[in-house]
């Protein structure tokens, strides 16, 4: 291939990942525009204003709904990891039958569409008699979560050799002793990941929270839901601009910061 | 045996949180409101209406995954053959929209397509006229291939990166130009990530009611509203649990497909 | 000797800066079998990928009989190639591997399946169409890649650390295998490899490479018994190189001591290296030995032993003998005057790079 063609075989394939930067970014570039826009228009430049960042943080709704969504990812990521892990440890000591059908259950809630998880949530707290809300909304994410965390761990379990832990045991460890001094360390980069990706899956969630949380009760997704339903405020873009920012400041710190650390 | 007994909460809660509320929805689907049993809910969905949105449900996420997938692939590709790793901030950057807020995404297009939006105010300041861009078919259509595009990139670019150049190298010391390079080597060998792809974009348009509600207004509606309205308005669990029901066979059907082409679990995304 | 088939010409490449291949010239007769060699990153891959097609040069041209191709991609090329991990298609069986370099150039359905049939007795795999690559062993895949390129007739076949992955057995096995096959054949290999017995066994000629020059061309004999610098000698075999004075022609001085040799021309008192191979070094009676020295070291090797003797200077030779000598016991060393070889001292790093290149 001549230098030119290779010159233009470049050039093409940059304007098209440019193109498509481009289709993914304006969207959420507008949004942070208009989140300084002091006009309500979305044509017409004000000019600069913070007015709507103060709306948002002195909204009661939006920082009630802030709280639960941060205090439900956190949770339901925090008990989905210890559930997720003794699950994992169980699962690798099974028979294979047993266990393709607790992994074939496990995969459920993550195959299946959303809104189906969400109804079948839904009909099952009222069968049993739970009363709709933070409670629910808790049970379901932590629901939703577990199979990410069991994804992310059960790679990593397998990984690490049976004779490890058994050369603890040889070494006088007791089990649990060689399952935190050993096996656990080996684990723990796996069982992070799992925790995060819960975390993040918890924050994302709308559909299946917008099933069970019942009345009175709101996370950002479910708040955000019923504002742009009502037509959208400018503290809405000021609200999309903080999670944007946030969102990309924590997976450039879980993506690269761990990284940078190995290569040394 | 301890370790045995740590199965022990993950059973019960998978019991109590995975299976009964999925036997509640069997329940419901095929039972009346006096609890006899019946298969009209699930009939139901050949009531006009009801294929009405099935249909269009159908037609919408297939165009979406369709266009998904034309967008997708050469961007896989490139990056891929940018040779730039996995862990890259290039890649990084086309994947991140995945992590925004879903509805924040959706609301994003609300804003650049509604009536007196962006668009239509870049329009009218250019003196052109007026479109008529929201509440369409093609609107849901942008909102779903804007939403899940990262959702096909990802399995694809995982599948491609981890094909061997010295394979891509072989095909061509055998006397293969580009296209037959691609058609018999890449394409073949990407399948897998292709599959798992099409299916992370498929299943969520299928059975969404956010986009369409946000993009689409109260006119279109489809499968998924349909259902949502059942519960949320309250009108009718039964009902709402029988379409859930024929929702789930298209959506075990296509499971059914991807185990057939992914076996060993290479085009999974995370 | 006959125009060349394939004619490296002036090649420079260098990667991010690095310069890996710097003005190389090479050619290659026809029906040959040549060995690139020598450690990782001397450049011998990124020579043959050059050859294959997929880099090009810098600087440079590459000649294929008479015709300049350094422009052409890897699919026009009249070359194939067998790649280090195979690159088999994983998709595919055995016999579509097979076929598909020959279904790219439209041959015949039954052309294509008389050579699958032709190329799998070949490599001793018949009956094996229909098999998944997945289900064949590493030896077993290597000879398909090798099948997969032969059949396309090419002129030369590029030949890249293919037994690398391979054990020892397997290796030496596949090694008869290719020397056979190329025989049959009868046609040029371009093979490379950092294992110096591998290049030893096989090759008709032996290009030993570093840091991206030609350190020494020729026959394995002549590396082995000739090596032209310390590089060589260093990298094939094991040697002992001790820096010795030309007193005359055919008379050096090492330590002192005065060794008879048959090399000349070096002029009188310079300073030159010498190099005598393990298994050259005779231990003799002290008073029979033009040195003498202790035995410091003795491992038992099976088909030798091998030996440390430390001389009076700290220098300790490498000895390699059937004869035992035990530690502690004062030796002679006796050298036949053909075992001793002289080299030119580099004036400089630089020069021993470049030095057989001129």
């Amino acid at each position: 291939m001549s230098r030119l063609q290779r010159f233009l075989k470049r050039t093409w394939q940059d304007f098209y990942l440019v193109l498509i930067l481009i289709f993914l970014y304006a969207p959420i570039a507008t949004m942070m525009v208009l989140s300084f826009n002091s006009s309500k228009s979305r044509t017409q430049w004000g000019g600069f204003t913070l007015r709507w960042y103060m709306d948002m943080f002195s909204s009661r709704n939006i920082m009630a709904a802030l709280h639960n969504t941060l205090l439900i990812a956190f949770l339901s990521a925090l008990i989905a990891t210890v559930i997720g892990v003794t699950a994992c440890i169980a699962i690798n000591s099974m028979k294979a039958v047993p266990k393709a059908i607790v992994m074939g259950i496990t995969n459920i809630p993550m195959l299946n569409a959303d809104i189906v998880t969400g109804i079948s949530l839904m009909l099952a707290f009222i069968a049993f008699g739970i009363s709709l809300g933070f409670q629910t909304i808790l049970i379901s994410h932590i629901t939703f979560n577990i199979p990410y965390v069991i994804l992310s761990v059960m790679p990593k379990l397998k990984q690490t050799s049976r004779s490890t832990y058994e050369a603890a045991m040889d070494l006088g460890a007791g089990p649990v002793y060689a399952f935190f001094k050993v096996v656990f360390p080996d684990i723990l980069p796996g069982v992070l990941s799992g925790f995060l990706l819960a975390f993040t899956m918890s924050l994302d969630d709308f559909i299946i929270t917008h099933f069970t949380k019942g009345a009175g009760i709101n996370t950002l997704s479910t708040l955000i839901y019923s504002e742009v339903r009502r037509g959208i405020r400018p503290s809405m873009y000021a609200l999309s601009t903080v999670i944007f920012l946030a969102v990309l400041l924590l997976l450039i710190i879980t993506n690269f910061v761990p990284r940078r650390k190995e290569e040394k | 045996m301890s370790k045995k007994l740590l199965a022990g909460p993950y059973l019960v809660w998978m019991a109590g949180f995975i299976i009964i509320p999925l036997a509640l929805i069997v329940y419901y689907g095929l039972t009346d409101r006096n609890g006899i049993f019946t298969i009209a809910n699930v009939a139901s969905i050949a009531e006009p209406e009801h294929v009405k949105a099935l249909w269009l449900s159908l037609l919408l996420s297939l165009i979406s995954t369709v266009v998904c997938l034309i967008l997708a692939y050469p961007l896989a590709m490139i990056l891929r053959n940018r040779g730039i790793g996995r862990g890259s901030f290039i890649v990084f950057i086309f994947i991140l929209p995945m992590w925004m807020n879903f509805l924040l995404r959706t609301m994003a297009w609300q804003t650049l397509l509604e009536k007196n939006g962006v668009i239509n105010g870049i329009l009218s300041l250019l003196h052109l006229p007026n479109q008529n861009l929201i509440n369409t078919a093609g609107a849901i259509i942008l909102g779903m291939v804007y939403n899940f595009l990262p959702f096909m990139v990802l399995p694809i670019y995982n599948v491609l990166c981890k094909i061997d150049d010295d394979t891509i190298n072989a095909a061509r010391d055998l006397g293969a130009n580009p296209v037959q390079t691609l058609l018999r080597i890449w394409f073949p060998l990407s399948v897998p990530g292709v599959i798992s792809g099409i299916t992370m974009v498929f299943v969520p348009a299928l059975t969404t009611f956010v986009i369409s509600n946000l993009l689409g207004g109260s006119k279109i509606l489809l499968i998924g509203n349909v259902i949502e309205q059942e519960f949320t308005r309250g009108s009718n669990w039964h009902l709402g649990s029988g379409l859930s029901l024929v929702l789930m066979i298209f959506i075990l059907i296509s499971m059914a497909v991807i185990a057939k082409y992914d076996k060993n679990g290479e085009g999974s995304a995370f | 000797m006959s125009q060349p088939l394939i004619d490296l010409k002036n090649i420079t490449k260098s990667f991010d800066g690095t310069v890996v291949l710097d003005d190389l010239n090479l050619s290659v007769a026809e029906n040959t079998f040549v060995t690139l060699l020598g450690p990782s990153g001397c450049g011998k891959t990124t020579t043959l990928r050059i050859i294959g097609g997929f880099e090009s040069a810098d600087k440079g041209q590459v000649i294929f009989d008479g015709e300049d191709i350094s422009k052409l991609p890897p699919n026009k090329r009249q070359l194939n190639t067998v790649f280090q991990k195979y690159a088999l298609f994983s998709h595919m069986n055995i016999a579509e591997n097979i076929a598909f370099g020959l279904k790219i150039k439209g041959k015949s359905k039954a052309y294509i399946q008389d050579k699958i049939k032709y190329a799998l007795k070949l490599v001793n795999l018949d009956g094996y169409e229909n098999r998944s690559v997945s289900s064949l062993s590493g030896g077993q895949q290597q000879r398909i890649a090798i099948a997969r390129a032969i059949v396309n007739e090419p002129r030369v076949l590029l030949l890249d650390e293919p037994l690398g992955a391979l054990d020892l057995k397997l290796r030496q096995d596949m090694q008869y295998e290719l020397i056979r096959l190329k025989n049959e054949l009868g046609i040029t290999f371009i093979y490379v490899t950092h294992d110096q017995e591998e290049a030893l066994t096989m090759s008709d000629t032996i290009v030993v490479m570093n840091q991206g020059y030609i350190q020494q061309m020729g026959t394995p004999e002549q590396i082995y018994n000739e090596p032209e610098n310390a590089f060589v000698a260093d990298f094939i075999g094991e040697s002992n190189i001790v820096s010795g004075t030309m007193i005359r022609d055919e008379l050096v001085e090492i330590f002192g001591a005065r060794f008879a040799c048959v090399d000349k021309g070096f002029g009188n008192n310079q300073p030159v290296d010498v190099v005598i191979r393990p298994e050259d070094i005779d231990l003799v009676d002290p008073i029979a030995g033009t040195l003498t020295g202790v035995c410091t070291h003795l491992i038992f090797k099976g088909v030798h032993y091998e030996m440390e003797v430390t001389t009076p200077d700290g220098f300790e030779w490498l000895v390699h003998s059937t004869d035992m000598c035990p530690v502690g016991k004062e030796v002679g060393i006796h050298v036949d005057p053909f075992d001793i070889q002289i080299m030119n001292k580099p004036a400089s790093e630089d020069e021993e790079a470049v030095g057989v290149n001129e």
